[in-house]
């Protein structure tokens, strides 16, 4: 990689595909449990690894209460904080929400929150959708390092990190090998 | 992306590509039900127009406020430019009011190009003379895409005022680069002396036309005509226009396309211009999520 020795990449495997599916079928039912059913309930993931979780999340749901609950896509490009910051502008993908999520609990979906940045872009764009009864935060990756008060109501795992580190959650939907994994070094 | 869009020749092909895909994402802004995003809160977007335009200006100023962006449109006619100040010395005013973008439209080829030497803001070609209107050619790609799925190897008949259209222009380079076979259609009066490389010329319609999947008008542009290329408006009509029986030769799919303000009647039958084949409001809507994904997406 034309890397020094000082400065060697490491990478570390967290989870697999088998600890990851266990995570979402927790996360599931304490979904279920604390809002007593899936009746009321909307999924929306943040683009890209939060749509997949998203919608493994309803299928849950589905298989547990056979309820179907709508899932949709929220792309966060055109309302974070940095855009003036990046010389690049982040590409803008599908935003796509096809229900009312007014009065409905929408559980916001993402794979790792940070800095928590990115939740609060996902906050203001829900909200030009409509004006949900509830907002529920649900992640599968907790790492740490928040900037703003943000807290998730269901978390997968809680990873200490340092923040020079990584973590790289890679799920099958990509056609990937699916694991988290936490990448140190530069 | 490069800072300016003064000429579709600056923008690559996979550039063009993410410009079309990020176009069909705004589209979807469109229809929302605020249909305004936060992206570019803060920056100030200027539109200096020193020619007409009613559609284009609305266009892009509606584009920028579904930006967020500050608005301000520089009438020209009520300016200094009137009083005599050079296009520099203006350039060089609004520059220090602190703007981020200029939008241009000049009736002389070449000012955006000058202009964007000049400024640190981002310039985006509105339309310059008989040169370019790079934002119409993107807005025509997406609505052949939307339409047709993709754009490589689409047969394309571009019809009419060749000689001074800046859309034809801009649209030769634009769909060329994307695999389209492009075809310029007119009287011999109204083609350029040396058309682009690549393109076939017909000066005969009715096999211009035969089996193509868009068929884009042009507007005869009687302003721009010092003198007459052709005998008559009527006359234009009947060997140039585009009429219900016409259109028949085209492939029966075929896209029917125009960028506005129509003459019914002379470069299109008025029932072609309404017709189910007709894509020509579509055009004007996408030209919106076009411009915002242009201004997004050039480099500040």
């Amino acid at each position: 990689m034309g890397k020094g020795f000082f400065c060697e990449i490491m990478s570390k495997e967290l989870l697999n595909k088998q600890d990851i599916e266990r995570i979402l079928s927790r996360i599931a039912h304490e979904i279920i449990e604390k809002n007593k059913g899936p009746e009321k309930l909307g999924l929306v993931g943040i683009q890209r690894g939060g749509v997949h979780l998203a919608h493994r999340l309803a299928a849950r749901i589905d298989t547990i209460e056979h309820v179907s609950v709508p899932v949709g896509s929220l792309d966060i490009s055109l309302y974070r904080d940095d855009i003036s910051l990046r010389k690049k502008h982040p590409i803008v993908r599908k935003t796509d929400i096809p229900f009312d999520i007014s009065e409905k609990v929408i559980i916001l979906v993402d794979d790792v929150l940070f800095t928590g940045r990115s939740i609060r872009a996902a906050l203001d764009a829900l909200m030009d959708f409509g004006r949900p009864a509830q907002i529920q935060l649900a992640v599968l990756i907790d790492r740490g390092h928040r900037e703003l008060p943000i807290r998730a109501d269901y978390v997968g795992k809680n990873i200490p990190t340092a923040r020079n580190e990584n973590i790289e959650v890679q799920l099958e939907e990509e056609s990937v090998e699916e694991k988290v994994v936490l990448i140190s070094g530069e | 992306m490069p800072k300016d869009l003064v000429s579709i020749k600056d923008i690559s092909k996979e550039e063009t590509e993410a410009i079309i895909d990020t176009s069909l994402s705004f589209k979807d802004v469109l229809r929302r039900d605020i249909k305004k995003v936060p992206a570019l809160r803060g920056k100030t977007v200027v539109n200096l127009f020193f020619e007409p335009s009613t559609r284009t200006k609305t266009s892009f100023e509606l584009a920028e406020k579904r930006l967020s962006l500050d608005v301000i449109n520089f009438a020209v006619s009520s300016s200094s430019v009137v009083k005599g100040e050079s296009l520099l010395d203006t350039v060089r005013t609004i520059e220090s009011y602190g703007i981020d973008y200029l939008v241009i439209r000049h009736a002389s080829s070449g000012v955006p190009h000058f202009i964007a030497r000049q400024t640190r803001a981002s310039v985006v070609n509105a339309g310059d003379g008989i040169n370019e209107h790079p934002t119409q050619a993107f807005l025509d790609a997406v609505t052949m895409k939307e339409k047709k799925g993709g754009i490589k190897g689409l047969e394309v008949a571009i019809v009419g005022d060749i000689l001074h259209s800046r859309v034809a222009r801009s649209n030769v380079d634009c769909l060329t680069k994307l695999g389209a076979h492009v075809r310029l259609v007119g009287p011999p009066t109204l083609m350029p002396l040396n058309p682009p490389e690549g393109v076939k010329v017909y000066y005969d319609m009715n096999e211009g036309i035969k089996g193509v999947d868009v068929v884009m008008m042009l507007r005869i542009q009687l302003e721009r005509q010092g003198k007459s290329f052709f005998p008559s408006t009527k006359e234009f009509f009947k060997y140039w226009g585009l009429s219900a029986e016409r259109l028949l030769l085209a492939d029966k799919d075929a896209l029917v396309m125009h960028p506005g303000p129509m003459n019914r009647g002379i470069e299109i039958a008025s029932d072609v211009a309404d017709c189910p084949q007709s894509v020509i409001l579509e055009q004007v809507t996408n030209g919106i999520a076009v411009r915002m994904a242009v201004i997004y997406m050039l480099q500040g």
